[in-house]
């Protein structure tokens, strides 16, 4: 795949005129997917994906179009320069963009990650198995995705890493559930079973019959996948640079008052594993690591190079929609055996759902409780709970009612499918917080 | 060796145009060789255009085109696909070989073993509504409008940053099936979207119109309309900086169209999808608190309740003449006089479930199987007058405008917010309030309906930015509502 693209970003380059720039991208992926009710099979298929971008800036106007190609390199010139001469067409009758970034000569990379994947028709086969007799929803998805990009200055990068996972929710009689994703890029059938029983076997604590807590507020400690889901809150209205310059960020407090998060809290963009690719859509590199909230005070934003060219500040070459891309929350003291000791009395959150900012310039967000939630006394899970809404402030919960994270930032793998088959995710703690306000 | 495209590459117009009509996808159906108990072809071209321009300079001016063609095979009672973008005799033979094995080594794990009885033999065709095709406005026309915009949202220097858009989709698609089915699909989707921000030292409020996308052409694109909707959303914008925040307490709460919208979604549309129900849906959006023996029997809301599924209505989002298993579309009450009498369910989950449904067993994509979607539903209009409903209002919040969203996974316990309210004291609207927020549990929130608006306030509204399903889907719905009444809700403000 790398070939094709290096060829038809060639030939795509070969027809660019004077005063003319262009940048070519292509993304995609072959992936396997199979879809699971009652640990039983609800839909199956494969689906191979692959899209050609183009950038093209004559003067100071920019216009971009991209399209599906079919993978035959003859076939997928034609459509690219038919995009070409579309773009050419309307280019001129478009207003000048101040802001325009132009492409730069630098250092180009190529990062190939292989992994062992399952066979598709071999898949379901080697799965289902060891979930019968319980109750499972969910998705496997297993392939290959790519990325690459290439401009008129002759830079070039490229990326492809195999991936699989398997995320499922194990589900009781009485509609108690535990969610648990199996990610990697190895197949081992082994640890694969062996994940799958340490489920099963969680299950069993939600056999215990429910009880219902009021709402109010309560020590409360979110286990990593719940924090991963607040991380991502931070990509949407939150570091981004852009956002905070229009109004739009959680953030706007920090930049223009003294408003801080607790000493526990710092958060960083670190792409020293490797799992994504530190370049961007316009071919430029990322820092390996940057410092975005430190010890509770907003050291650096996410800042794209149009967004510096706009606002007057420095770009560190974030991508356009200045979301982290290789999120990294530092953990804390709290060691896994102490966490019910320490939390002695209040609730125990193993996942969030359906996050959003109830009042984003206030930092406020809102969501449920999902999956194995617990109360616990004495240092002792009670019960299962049931779903209860909260909505507090990230200057609450990560402010001044933040106690201690764990002591070991967990990797939360990113399982989304829109935009084509994710890649990367979170690495965070669990966190231990004084008070939490549920609501309904 | 190099594949043979079966579209018209290199026609002299457009060297991309898939022309849909002369490209016979019923004939590759024919010469496919697969043992299969039936097959489907879907072929789906759409081109999707954005022009936008924020704070006076032009943000993108950007087209994604996506095509491709999903193959569907039936072996042993159990579905599988194989999605592919390479267009030709060799690849779509090679995906269909590959789905049945699929479908094969799965059909002993099968959930349902289905029959081809759950992909209904149709042939018809739909075309969107349109007077102005996508061409009739140039580019450079289309930024001119949106810069015009950006400077009518501007009303002032409290206003920090603005944003006008011009979406334009146009979507093709060809289903052709083994046992006869036929059909072809044309739309023309078009949506605005204006928001200004503004600020005065640590108040900052935002006020957007975002959801009127419809099946509509580029006449909707009227210079005029648009600066005086720009006027007033930057007006109200900074209105609101010096708003009374919203009260907390238990009060009446009435909701215009744009907020109804999200209210039908949320706390009806999932509820009421059938494959969430059979729990297809669990380990991502989530269950549903309804059974599937309450249809027939559930009391969803007030007597006043009457919702339908409708995607008859001209220029709604979802409107279309078949699902994407080739069911024919009809209206239908899915809730009639309060009483929960029908599912939103496509033929596969009918026959899984054995409730009624509807034709919305819909794709997002090429690359994606067809799943339970909500596509059109509709609160019906009632009896009363805007004034009637805010006349019987002794204290009370007027909301509009959704801006903040979340429901549990079950969609009971929700919790939204809006941009703009006003404060409605002794059946009159009075001051204007910032950061309204009401929270409550589905259907006692449905049963505390106590007015219907009439047609006088029955709007349209839609959007693409549905998501469900596993693998993800993000798919167009429609949701038309007049405004309406609901007694004793919990309404809080900002932090």
């Amino acid at each position: 795949m790398k070939n094709y693209f290096e060829s038809l970003g060639s030939r795509m380059m070969n027809e660019i005129k004077a005063n003319e720039h262009l940048f070519v991208s292509v993304n995609g992926e072959k992936s396997h997917f199979v879809r699971f009710n009652n640990a039983k099979v609800r839909q199956l298929g494969t689906v191979e994906d692959l899209n050609l971008s183009i950038k093209l800036i004559s003067g100071n106007k920019v216009s971009d179009g991209s399209m599906t190609c079919s993978g035959d390199l003859e076939d997928d010139t034609i459509r690219g320069l038919d995009e070409l001469t579309r773009i050419r067409k309307e280019i001129d009758s478009l207003p000048e963009d101040p802001f325009v970034i132009f492409p730069k000569a630098g250092d180009g990379s190529s990062n190939e990650y292989s992994g062992s994947l399952l066979e598709p028709s071999e898949t379901v086969e080697a799965l289902v198995p060891a979930m019968k007799g319980n109750d499972l929803s969910g998705i496997w998805a297993s392939g290959k995705v790519f990325c690459g990009n290439l401009n008129s200055k002759g830079l070039s990068h490229w990326f492809s890493t195999d991936t699989f996972s398997l995320d499922y929710s194990l589900v009781t009689s009485a509609k108690k559930m535990v969610k648990a994703t199996f990610a990697d890029t190895t197949w081992n059938q082994e640890a694969y079973e062996k994940y799958m029983n340490g489920s099963i076997d969680k299950l069993r604590l939600m056999e215990i019959d429910s009880i219902t807590i009021d709402p109010g507020s309560y020590r409360t400690y979110i286990a990593p996948a719940g924090v991963s889901d607040i991380i991502d809150m931070f990509s949407w209205g939150g570091v981004s640079e852009a956002s905070i310059q229009q109004g739009d960020s959680a953030l706007c407090k920090m930049r223009s008052s003294s408003a801080k998060l607790s000493n526990c809290f710092s958060l960083k963009e670190d792409f020293s594993r490797g799992t994504v690719p530190q370049f961007n859509s316009d071919g430029e590199v990322a820092p390996e690591s940057l410092p975005l909230i430190s010890r509770g005070s907003l050291e650096n934003t996410l800042v794209s190079s149009r967004t510096a060219k706009e606002y007057s500040v420095k770009s560190n070459f974030a991508g356009r929609g200045e979301g982290m891309r290789a999120p990294f929350m530092d953990p804390g003291g709290l060691s896994e055996e102490d966490i019910l000791k320490r939390l002695d009395r209040g609730v125990y959150l193993s996942n969030l759902h359906y996050l959003n900012w109830s009042d984003r310039i206030g930092g406020r967000i809102t969501g449920m409780t999902r999956y194995s939630c617990f109360w616990v006394e004495n240092g002792e899970i009670v019960a299962p709970i049931n779903d209860m809404r909260f909505d507090d402030s990230i200057y609450n919960f990560f402010g001044e009612n933040m106690e201690d994270a764990t002591n070991k930032s967990q990797f939360n793998p990113d399982i989304g499918t829109y935009d084509g088959r994710g890649f990367g995710g979170t690495f965070c703690p669990g966190v231990l917080l004084r008070s939490f306000e549920l609501t309904l | 060796m190099r594949h043979h495209p079966l579209i018209n590459l290199n026609s002299q117009k457009n060297k991309y145009t898939i022309n849909m009509k002369n490209f016979n996808l019923k004939s590759i159906l024919n010469k496919l060789d697969v043992k299969a108990d039936w097959v489907g072809l879907r072929l789906l071209k759409e081109s999707t255009t954005w022009r936008v321009i924020r704070d006076g300079n032009p943000q993108a001016n950007t087209r994604h085109t996506s095509c491709g063609v999903m193959v569907e095979v039936l072996c042993n009672g159990q579905f599988a696909y194989f999605a592919t973008p390479s267009i030709t005799m060799e690849s779509i033979q090679s995906a269909a070989e590959r789905a049945c094995k699929y479908a094969h080594a799965a059909s002993r794990y099968s959930v349902h073993s289905f029959t081809s009885e759950s992909r209904p033999a149709n042939s018809g065709n739909y075309s969107s509504p349109y007077k102005m095709l996508q061409n009739d406005i140039s580019p450079g026309r289309i930024n001119e409008m949106m810069l015009k915009a950006n400077d009518a949202l501007k009303v002032s220097d409290k206003i920090v940053s603005v944003h006008a858009a011009t979406g334009v989709v146009e979507s093709s698609s060809h289903f052709v099936s083994s046992n006869g089915s036929d059909i072809n699909q044309d739309f023309l989707y078009v949506g605005t979207s204006f928001s200004a921000t503004s600020q005065d030292g640590n108040v900052i409020q935002k006020r957007t119109e975002e959801d009127k996308n419809q099946q509509v052409g580029m006449e909707l694109l009227d210079e005029n309309s648009i600066i005086e909707k720009c006027n007033t959303i930057g007006s109200q914008a900074v209105e609101l900086l010096d708003a009374d925040e919203c009260p907390t307490e238990k009060m009446d709460l009435v909701l215009d169209s744009d907020q109804m919208m999200l209210q039908i979604h949320e706390s009806i549309g999932h509820a009421l999808e059938i494959d969430r129900i059979l729990g297809d849906e669990r380990n991502y959006a989530g269950w549903s608190f309804v059974n599937l023996d309450d249809f027939g029997t559930l009391q969803y809301g007030s007597n006043l309740l009457n919702v339908t599924f409708d995607p008859t209505i001209s220029n709604e989002f979802a409107s279309y003449g078949y699902d994407d298993g080739g069911m024919k579309a009809d209206k239908e009450f899915i809730i009639k006089d309060g009483l929960l009498v029908r599912g939103l369910g496509g033929k596969e989950s009918q026959i899984r479930s054995k409730v009624p449904g509807v034709a919305n067993f819909r794709s997002s994509d090429w690359n994606r199987a067809p799943i339970d979607r909500m596509a059109n539903l509709n609160v019906e209009p009632g009896s009363s007058t805007f004034d009637d409903i805010i006349s019987s209002v002794e204290r009370g919040v007027f909301m509009q405008t959704n801006r903040s969203w979340s429901i549990d996974d079950y969609r009971n316990k929700f919790q939204f917010g809006c941009e703009y309210a006003k404060l409605i004291e002794n059946g009159k609207l009075t001051k204007t309030l910032k950061n309204p927020n009401y929270r409550a549990i589905s259907t006692p929130f449905w049963n505390s309906l106590s007015m219907v608006g009439n047609n006088d306030t029955f709007d349209v509204y839609g959007t693409p930015y549905c998501g469900k399903g596993e693998p993800n889907q993000s798919i167009r719905v429609g949701h038309a509502s007049p405004v309406c009444k609901f007694n004793d809700i919990e309404i809080f403000g900002g932090a």
